[in-house]
């Protein structure tokens, strides 16, 4: 089904080298528009390291990405924003003293306009609004915009850390590890917000260590091993015994997926 | 005192609703504080009825506190980035003593309006270089901003007694500067005072609603987030330690307008009087929170008190008693205030 798309992102053969420890050894990604992928792999596998080549905070000693079919090599993660491509970090990468407003439109504030814009003022009312907005179109509800986001509870932090992705990602969003520290409810929350960003062409990338959840929500998943990636498989028709046996390598060899593209 | 708290004006916009608890803790300390400002004064006019806050007083203290004040406005942008500048006192004589010399060169006492307006471009100036030249130190992150500015201290006092010989220069001030800014009045109200008024209201407005204000706040709560964000986290420190020294400056030019000379050895505890009334005023040492309306209270709270204790016969120096308590106090509870959020 992968074939009649054109991939939004991919990459091949990225090398990155953190003095003698080769995190990426010649990796490979895939991602279409509108899905969400998983990318799993053991502690160590390279996935961090990846996605932050993907999303402009590393720059990878060699290898290409390609956006749209277009190689790009993104100058940093605000260059990487510039082409539609968001992250949400594993520890939120939020200001908790400032409220969820300022949070959504940190480093992209809205000012006021004329001669008080031009000297900085910010339009508090406006960022307000759009950010309600935003929220509820997230179906998040917060009950107060002003607070700050210290007094959140970690499900709410966690939709405001999406929702600042959501709300400027148009094309890519990457999300590490979004749910590792979040209760049922919360867990199940942020996971349909995950499938609704999806839903709306966006493509969300998800590392997560939780394969029953990675098969509940993900349209497909990619393996990392080593370094490289080792399989990929369509969430429908793998199991959860398939993508332990790729990640550890108890499988098998090169060719470990049975939906396996050009993993090698 | 909670029910005092209530009626106090501040917490007038805090009473929404009851899961709002957390937020009226954030404001607490600001209210805190006026609350004990508030307190003092009762407490004072009552103890000398007709002797303290008399107009005499009032004025008195404002005086006081206005080179204070403006320090302090500094201090509260440093500090919220959760940094701290003890060269405040050094780099206030440092810019004193450069302005001090130009005038001394071109006129002394009697300097014309030219020179007095040129000395003041001198003290903004060298205030601003030195704590722009500290913020690029901070910037690297290699230093803590606790040691960079120990070591402002030293060298900038050093350089200071170096230009000098570690004696005050005669003729530093023009009587031109002294009798306008240093004991002029405009409808009663002292310059020194209306300068600082303007400063605190000029710069409360920057931290509360500019970009560069949320910046500031946003590096002293997570500068890591900042930097993904995009903002240029080491351009903004170099601009808030600027932005402190360029007041350090301005507070030379006021001392040298009340005082008429640089007073070398006067400001060796400038730094922790400033950091005392930031920190009183409800900014948190660890960053991230904090407003100009706080500092404006804390620096009042030593004032009042020092004017307080002399106006009832009590050995002023129970001031520093006070205010040693209070502070202590005050971290406290801003200590716990933090730990009870993390756990949240
Ligand atoms: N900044 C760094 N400096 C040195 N080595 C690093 C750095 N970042 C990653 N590594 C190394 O690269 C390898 C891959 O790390 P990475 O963080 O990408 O793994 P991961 O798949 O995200 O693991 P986890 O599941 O534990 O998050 C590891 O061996 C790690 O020690
Ligand atoms: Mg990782």
């Amino acid at each position: 089904m992968a074939s009649a798309r054109e991939p939004l992102l991919t990459a091949h053969g990225v090398v990155k080298r953190f003095g003698h420890v080769q995190a990426l050894s010649g990796a490979d990604f895939t991602a279409y528009p509108g899905e969400v992928v998983a990318l799993i792999g053991d502690n160590g596998a390279g996935k961090s390291t990846l996605v932050n080549v993907l999303s402009g905070v590393l720059s990878p000693d060699a290898g290409e990405v390609r956006l749209d079919g277009e190689p790009v090599r993104f100058s940093g993660p605000m260059d990487a924003q510039r082409h539609g491509v968001e992250t949400v970090y594993q520890d939120l990468s939020l200001a908790p003293d400032l409220d969820a407003a300022a949070n959504l439109y940190l480093g992209r504030e809205i000012l006021r306009g004329g001669l008080l814009g031009r000297i900085g003022v910010l339009d508090r009312p406006a960022m307000r609004r759009e950010a309600v907005r935003a929220f509820a179109e997230l179906g998040v509800e917060l009950k107060d915009v002003t607070a700050a986001v210290t007094t959140l509870s970690g499900g709410q932090r966690q939709s405001v850390a999406v929702a600042r992705a959501v709300a400027f990602a148009h094309k890519v969003i990457f999300m590490d590890e979004p749910t590792a520290a979040l209760g049922v409810v919360q867990r199940a929350r942020v996971l349909e917000t995950v499938r609704r960003v999806a839903d709306r062409g966006i493509c969300v990338v998800l590392i997560s260590h939780n394969m029953p959840e990675v098969l509940s929500v993900a349209d497909r998943v990619e393996v990392l091993r080593l370094g490289r990636r080792v399989a990929s498989y369509t969430a429908a028709d793998t199991t959860i015994e398939e993508l332990v046996g790729a990640m550890t390598g108890s499988l098998d060899g090169p060719n470990g997926g049975k939906e396996a593209e050009d993993g090698r | 005192m909670t029910a005092e708290s209530e009626k106090a004006p501040a917490a007038v916009d805090s009473r929404a609703g009851v899961p709002d608890w957390l937020r009226r803790a954030a404001t607490l300390n600001e209210l805190w504080t006026f609350v004990i400002l508030l307190a003092l004064v009762v407490f004072f006019t009552i103890a000398a009825p007709g002797k303290f806050f008399t107009t005499y007083d009032i004025t008195q203290i404002a005086v006081n506190a206005a080179i204070y004040l403006v320090l302090g406005v500094g201090m509260t942008f440093v500090i919220i980035t959760a940094g701290i500048d003890l060269s405040i006192g050094s780099v206030l004589v440092l810019a004193a003593v450069a302005a001090g010399e130009y005038n001394i060169h071109h006129g002394g006492p009697a300097s014309g309006w030219g020179t007095v307006a040129f000395s003041a471009v001198i003290a903004l100036a060298v205030g601003t270089a030195w704590g722009a030249l500290q913020g690029v130190v901070v910037a690297t992150g290699k230093v803590p901003p606790l040691i960079v500015t120990l070591g402002g201290l030293g060298a900038a006092l050093g350089i200071a007694e170096l230009a000098t010989g570690g004696q005050d220069p005669a003729g530093a001030a023009s009587t031109h500067l002294q009798n306008s800014l240093g004991f002029g009045k405009v409808l009663g109200i002292p310059w020194m005072v209306i300068l600082a008024a303007v400063v605190t209201a000029i710069f409360g407005a920057v931290l509360g609603s500019t970009r560069f204000g949320e910046h500031t706040l946003a590096i002293g709560s997570n500068p890591t987030a900042v930097r993904r964000a995009g903002i240029p986290v080491g351009r903004q420190l170099v601009k808030v330690y600027g932005l402190m020294g360029l007041l350090a400056g301005l507070g030379a030019v006021m001392w040298l307008a009340s005082y008429g000379t640089t007073s070398i050895a006067g400001h060796s505890t400038d730094n922790l009087k400033v950091i005392t009334a930031v920190v009183l005023g409800g900014t948190s040492l660890f960053g991230g929170r904090g407003s100009v309306l706080g500092t404006v209270i804390g620096v009042f709270i030593p004032a009042v008190l020092t004017t307080g204790l002399i106006v009832i016969g009590v050995q002023q120096y129970w001031q520093d008693v006070a205010v040693g308590v209070v502070l202590v106090v005050a971290v406290y509870i801003d200590q716990m205030r933090r730990k009870t959020r993390e756990r949240a």
